[in-house]
């Protein structure tokens, strides 16, 4: 099974440790990884901005990419799903076909692909969940709050199997964050309000840290944490997951 | 004319056929209709009082309802305990204190008493009055809201209401306030 | 978008006042929680919101069949039918249908198609007086405002300021702010108006073809109470309210309260099928805008709305922002997917108020695919020219930047100039991201330079 590593724009440039743990935490599981160097971005900025007209050539280039691997893993439910609705290409329309229905979210393809039932990981400390809107309701890496149905939670399963975790339940579970793309400066009022709105409720119940399968999502709360001079901190779950033991 | 324009713009831009689901009934739940009924129309603000015979009825009535006040019904019945209501102007409904009808049957799911016009004796009795009194017959209750429409799916009326409860208002800030416009209070007085 | 009318500017103005975002939110949050448990209780659920949506498919695809049978048993029961292709050929018929009885005074209960219309405007110019009859459309009428929510009208007001407003209008005493009080009041000064109102206007909830009735929704009783005292009786439906069947109304029934309020079904929901003896009973079919939206492919499963609200009260942005800073009747998810097909250059803002974050399509009792349809409003607004020119600058070089291997992968933080192209990375003192948040330091490796030192680098 060849797996390709695909990292988002941002976390590439602002986040390394996340894609190093990613890496590294597939590496653990006996995975042959490989990392396309040309890769940039999934085109969802442009795209949720409403010029998904403008995202032909990131389009190629992330087909171009990807061909050639079994599955494309990312340490984010956002870009994953933008890629899995969105990608196309005229070059290559069948590669591109192939990539949607192989790409996988990190979370997701630990527990439904390779189906691993026990992390070598610890990480002793208060931990709150924020489910990311993209991964949870898109990718449906957990049940969702609204709907009538069986509870269950991909990135949840994971963190139970870290030593000395404890999640911290939330007062609401699944709310956005509020970072939305360019929502996050196009409405900045709105979008700060949410995102002090869902760092207090983790507060209120305890937390040490913030986790989340998405980093766009921990960015932003990050700044308002950092803002506030909390000393609650963010961490990606691949952090978590790839945590040594201790 | 609008009316052609709207249609063909409609028939133009319509999409192709798509069937109706061939099943709307297929809910059924376990549950004690009469049980469910009162825990419900207790949860929406109702109350609900089971007796064994009219008598019992008026004489629960008696004890609970304004006496001095104006009493209504279109429960023949009824008329030696409230005037019978008299077809006419809706008007003259202004002051009634209660009002006593018959419905057809509850439902258990929500509280909802399926009551017709010809059982309202006016149609703005149920509405104009500020108490009103349900009698209900404790077999006519029916699970829930598919069933309530496979009893009057083809039946005709000029008008009919599900009553739920006491008219109710939360508009301002979602402070439950029971005597909107409507009743103040509704009373199911379930009979055998 | 039209200047000074824009969501993010009017939604910056609601949250200057931080405490009163927090009351907003709870109080509909706490009208979602009824919701969720309501729902959940029902083991049904998924299974009731996929066939509503089915029925109202079967509606859309067999419309002008549907109309034309609905309009033919309306007939025959009695009840006059009208067709506007517009808002203003509505208001005209209203005024009409007053005129020949020789009314000027109406009641109206809740009605978000007049609304739409501006009805009450129109009318009030030509020398009709009109009282809105639910408590919350009153208050908002008393304070000179529109309703920030379809089913809330006067959620944004608190309860003190609605006593100011009694105050003034209605004679309560000067502080007081006890719902009850105030609920009294109303009722004792809306009696009145039913009691004196020879004309009614209500909207309507379902219109069933198959026996020409139509059904209206309320907790209050205050359709009823304008109906059954007026002479004349309007309602006013766009012609999407249609289903096909009576025994259809269990499944739309079972979720529409529960959906809206987590009550399990209104007070009242009543079937009016013909006039009462001497009464004249009306109804207006109005297009307005529908057909062409039952036109747009992407778009026509936004008339499957039954207007509960469910979207607005999970919807996180309508919570922190008030339904006046979406400027249209309809606030919210689903205003934002009806307004740009009514002006798409007035409500150019709408579908960008959103994160996408997918709650909204989740709660629909019908299932309309709110937030894709709010994706796909943003394209069609870009190419139809209603985005801004700095915006569609940064989107090219943002473009260029994440098109080229070569210029996103120059190393070293200095030189890794992709990141001025990220919207919320260069801290300018523009930059709105700043204002109330920090940006990690950009770290001295990406990714990509690790990798090739610490790993063979594969090549592309």
């Amino acid at each position: 099974m060849k797996v390709g590593l695909f990292v988002p724009c941002y976390i590439n440039q602002f986040y390394p440790k996340v894609a190093i743990d990613t890496l590294e935490l597939l590496e653990k599981f006996g995975l042959e990884v490989g990392y396309p160097l040309n890769q940039t971005c999934c085109g969802q900025p442009m795209a949720n901005s409403g010029y998904e007209h403008l995202t032909g050539s990131t389009n190629e280039l992330f087909t171009q990419n990807f061909a050639g691997y079994d599955y494309i893993v990312s340490p984010s439910g956002s870009c994953t799903l933008h890629i899995k609705d969105h990608l196309h290409s005229d070059e290559a329309p069948a590669e591109a076909k192939n990539i949607r229905s192989r790409i996988y979210e990190l979370t997701e393809f630990l527990t439904d692909i390779i189906k691993i039932d026990n992390i070598k990981a610890s990480f002793p400390y208060r931990v709150g969940l924020h489910q990311s809107c993209h991964g949870q309701r898109g990718l449906k890496l957990a049940q969702m709050t609204e709907l009538t149905a069986p509870a269950f939670s991909k990135p949840e399963q994971l963190l139970k199997m870290v030593n000395g975790i404890e999640l911290v339940p939330l007062t609401r579970a699944d709310e956005c964050c509020g970072f939305g793309g360019t929502f996050c400066v196009a409405e900045e009022a709105v979008s700060v309000k949410m995102g002090k709105d869902r760092v207090a409720d983790h507060i209120k119940n305890n937390a040490e840290y913030i986790t989340a399968a998405d980093m766009s999502c921990l960015m932003h709360m990050e700044g308002i944490l950092k803002r506030q001079k909390s000393p609650v901190k963010v961490v990606h779950i691949a952090e978590i997951l790839n945590a040594a033991m201790v | 004319m609008s009316r052609e324009s709207i249609l063909n713009a409609i028939k133009q831009n319509q999409p192709e056929l798509s069937p109706l689901p061939t099943e709307v009934d297929f809910c059924f739940e376990d549950i004690n209709p009469v049980e469910k009924f009162k825990q419900v129309l207790e949860f929406i603000g109702g109350k609900l009082h089971a007796v064994s015979n009219y008598a019992e009825a008026k004489e629960y009535l008696d004890s609970v309802m304004p006496p001095a006040g104006q009493w209504i019904t279109a429960v023949p019945e009824f008329q030696d305990h409230a005037a019978f209501v008299e077809p006419g102007d809706p008007h003259l409904l202004e002051n009634v204190d209660v009002a006593i009808i018959k419905g057809h049957f509850g439902v258990a799911e929500n509280g909802a008493v399926w009551v017709t016009e010809e059982l309202m004796g006016a149609r703005a009795l149920p509405f104009i009055t500020q108490h009103l009194v349900i009698l209900l017959n404790k077999n006519n209750v029916v699970p829930l809201m598919q069933q309530a429409y496979q009893l009057i799916a083809d039946k005709e009326y000029g008008y009919a209401a599900f009553i739920a409860g006491p008219s109710k208002t939360a508009d301002i800030e979602q402070s439950l306030v029971i005597g909107a416009h409507g009743p103040r209070s509704l009373t199911v007085i379930l009979t055998d | 978008m039209s200047a000074g009318k824009d969501h993010a500017a009017l939604a910056q103005v609601f949250n200057n006042d931080e405490n009163r975002v927090d009351w907003h939110d709870e109080t509909l949050w706490f009208v979602r929680a009824k919701r969720d448990r309501a729902s959940h209780g029902i083991p049904d659920w998924e299974l009731l919101r996929e066939t509503a949506s089915q029925i109202k498919h079967n509606v859309l695809s067999n419309m002008h069949n549907y109309l034309v049978q609905f309009e033919e048993n309306a007939l025959t029961n009695g009840i006059k039918i009208h067709w506007a292709a517009d808002a203003a050929e509505h208001n005209a018929i209203v005024l009409s249908i007053l005129k020949e009885k020789g009314i000027d005074r109406m009641v109206k209960s809740k009605s978000m198609l007049t609304e739409e219309c501006h009805l009450n405007d129109f009318l009030q110019d030509n020398g009709v007086e009109v009282i809105d009859s639910d408590l919350g459309e009153r208050i908002v009428q008393l304070a000179k405002e529109p309703p920030s929510h379809i089913v809330l009208p006067c959620i944004h007001k608190k309860k003190e300021e609605i006593g100011d407003i009694f105050h003034e209008h209605l004679g309560t005493a000067a502080g007081e702010s006890d719902p009850q009080i105030l609920t009294e009041t109303a009722r004792q000064h809306l009696r009145e108006i039913f009691i004196t109102r020879r004309a009614a206007l209500t909207g309507v909830n379902f219109a069933i073809a198959e026996t020409g009735e139509f059904v209206v929704c309320t907790n209050e009783g205050n359709a009823d109470m304008g109906a059954h005292l007026a002479d004349v009786h309007i309602a006013s439906m766009g012609f999407e309210k249609l289903i096909p069947q009576r025994k259809h109304l269990s499944v739309f029934l079972r979720l529409l309260t529960r959906s809206a309020t987590g009550q399990p079904i209104t007070t009242y929901s009543s079937h009016f099928k013909k006039p009462r003896p001497g009464q004249q009973m009306h109804i207006i079919i109005v297009d307005n805008g529908r057909s062409i939206q039952l036109g747009r492919e992407d778009f026509r499963n936004s008339l499957k709305c039954i207007r509960c609200g469910a979207c607005m009260n999970t919807c996180p942005v309508y919570r922190r922002s008030g339904g006046h800073s979406y400027h249209t009747a309809v606030a919210g998810p689903i205003g934002s997917i009806l307004a740009p097909n009514l002006d798409m250059e007035k409500y150019a803002d709408l579908p960008f108020a959103s994160t996408l974050c997918g709650s909204c399509s989740n709660v629909c009792p019908v299932k309309i695919d709110i937030h894709d349809q709010l994706y796909k409003w943003r394209q069609v607004i870009v190419k139809n020219g209603y985005s801004t020119k700095t915006k569609t600058a940064m989107m090219k070089g943002m473009t260029l930047a994440l098109s080229s291997p070569a210029i996103f992968n120059l190393s070293g933080k200095a030189g890794r100039l992709a990141l001025r192209y990220i919207p919320f990375a260069v801290n300018n003192g523009l930059n709105p991201w700043f204002k109330q948040r920090d940006m990690p330091t950009p770290p001295e490796d990406s990714f990509t330079d690790w990798y090739k030192k610490n790993r063979k680098g594969e090549k592309p």
